[in-house]
């Protein structure tokens, strides 16, 4: 029957070393490791999101680098394109200005060349001219000692420059 | 949900009890049958006459000596301070070894060997070993047996936690090791899987130090109730004023927290009908008889789980000397079943001063949790927003 009969003393002890450990641990030992645990929680979660927010930004900044490299490639295309049009276009002008240059040099020289061209015939026809004349002198002046060669040849030319 | 888990367990662990219980008293009666004509003062019978009940009963009572060992047929304890309060509330505080082991009165006081106050102090007639029935038995409030290991225990487990408790404010934002490690676990355990779910996010935080201090306090003295060496030994959970103060302060606690709700529900009980109120009482009868089971029930748990624990293993221990008494070689056959059997309970004890620990716990937290639910208001807001 004792077993089931609460002894006072021991009910008595009992209480004041419960409530004597309630006290002490509650100071000394619950309330700094339950705190300490909470801040070490909020600390790892905090981290958590942190990196959680780092690697979000960390894929932002790539994926706007990977933009800026896209627009940068898009831009060189736009440039080299560009850069060929300007370059054909310099070109073709170019030969142009040069056929349209070589084509007056070439007038040019043509024009040159036909008024050295006249202008020899001038003089060849000037000089053809006199030596005709000095010929003709000399020819007359050996040719017309006598009067029947000249009789001869007025006749002769007489006879080349048919009237008809 | 929880509650539902916890009833089934505590039906089977009710069982088990149950058929401990039977297995220990096939042993004592059969240890009765062969300690027939034994001198009640043991001390000087022959030492091969062996009661296994006595035996079993002077481990798990509480005494006013620490007895440690029979040598010789002398008894080894540590005396233990009496302190006694007599009817003219004078005080009388001496060691027990005053008493000599139950042959001698001091002050006035014996203690006594018979029933019906078997194991208390009885005021005696001077001179004589016969109780004075003029004068009412003292107030007895000794340092025994389990009051010692009590305060043992509880240097314990302050040591223990205050060390932690340092420790964490010492290697603040590191890592945790060694026995911070390991208790830390428990800690978490009992705030993450027993407070928090059982009182709610918001206001688990006022019960975590008796929560943590309760389960430590049951965990610590179950299993230093399993050391056969003093220290330990004691049965200190298996002790019926122990259990009866840890349930008294879960339910002190529990009334103190209850909200208007929770008293409510007691005295008009939703959900019932009409005539079970009226003009009888029933409904309310039987609610208020809850508040007080609630705790009752508690404090006999685990008193009756770790008592049985104790006897079980000392009834396998006793069957050794009950067979040695009878044949030397039956005593030494016996022992081996017995000491795998006492290895196997003890064993399996550690399990039960965890599971009782959990479960006095737990349900103290549920308990509070209870008396302070706010269903209704829930229900209300919920349906105001429809």
């Amino acid at each position: 029957m004792e077993l089931v009969l609460p002894g006072l003393g021991l009910i008595f002890w009992m209480t004041l070393v419960f409530v004597l450990l309630l006290f002490v641990l509650k100071k000394f030992a619950w309330i700094p490791i339950l705190s300490m645990l909470k801040e070490r929680e909020e600390s790892i979660s905090s981290s958590l999101d942190l990196a959680k927010q780092t690697k979000l930004e960390m894929e932002k900044l790539k994926s706007d680098n990977e933009k800026l490299l896209a627009e940068a490639r898009h831009e060189r295309e736009a440039i080299i394109v560009e850069a060929n049009k300007t370059k054909d276009r310099i070109i073709a002008e170019a030969k142009e200005k040069a056929q349209s240059e070589a084509s007056r040099l070439v007038e040019n020289a043509l024009q040159n060349i036909e008024n050295e061209k006249r202008a020899a015939m001038n003089a060849i026809k000037m000089q053809v001219a006199e030596l005709s004349i000095e010929i003709a002198e000399k020819v007359l002046n050996a040719e017309l000692s006598d009067k029947k060669k000249q009789s001869e040849l007025v006749e002769k030319q007489l006879n080349q420059l048919n009237f008809n | 949900m929880i509650i539902r888990k916890f009833w089934e367990g505590r039906a089977s662990a009710t069982a088990s009890f149950l058929l401990l219980f039977f297995i220990f008293f096939s042993v004592s009666v059969k240890a009765e049958d062969h300690s027939v004509g034994v001198d009640s003062t043991h001390h000087e019978a022959d030492a091969k006459k062996f009661n296994a009940g006595e035996m079993i009963f002077e481990h798990v009572l509480d005494a006013h000596d620490w007895h440690i060992a029979d040598f010789n047929g002398h008894a080894i304890s540590i005396p233990l301070p009496i302190i006694l309060l007599d009817e003219n509330n004078k005080l009388h505080i001496f060691l027990s070894s005053r008493f000599e082991h139950g042959h001698a009165s001091y002050q006035g006081f014996m203690l006594s060997h018979e029933a019906p106050h078997k194991g208390k102090i009885i005021p005696v007639m001077e001179g004589t070993h016969e109780i004075d029935p003029s004068r009412p038995l003292p107030t007895d409030l000794s340092i025994t047996k389990n009051a010692l290991a009590l305060m043992v225990s509880a240097f314990l487990i302050g040591l223990i936690f205050i060390t932690i408790g340092r420790t964490y404010t010492k290697r603040q934002g590191v890592a945790p090791k060694g026995l911070q490690n390991m208790l830390e676990v428990i800690i978490l355990f009992v705030r993450d899987d027993i407070a928090k779910p059982s009182i709610g996010e918001k206001k688990y935080h006022k019960y975590m130090p008796f929560l943590l201090t309760l389960f430590f306090f049951i965990l610590i003295n179950n299993l230093l109730g399993l050391v056969p060496l003093f220290p330990g030994g004691a049965n200190v959970t298996g002790n019926i004023a122990v259990t009866l103060v840890l349930a008294v302060f879960t339910f002190v606690i529990t009334s103190f927290s209850a909200n208007k709700q929770y008293w409510a529900h007691i005295i008009n009980t939703p959900g019932v009908p009409w005539w079970l109120k009226l003009p009888i009482p029933i409904m309310p009868v039987v609610e208020i008889m809850g508040v007080f089971t609630k705790p009752f029930v508690l404090m006999v748990r685990l008193f009756a789980n770790i008592l049985a624990g104790h006897i079980v293993i000392l009834g396998f221990i006793s069957m050794i000397f009950i067979f040695g008494s009878m044949n030397v070689f039956g005593g030494y056959g016996v022992s081996i079943v017995s000491v795998g059997f006492s290895l196997f309970l003890s064993l399996l004890e550690i399990l039960v001063a965890f599971i009782q620990a959990y479960v006095f716990t737990l349900l103290s937290a549920l308990y509070f949790g209870m008396a302070m639910e706010e269903h209704h208001t829930e229900e209300h807001s919920v349906e105001s927003h429809h």
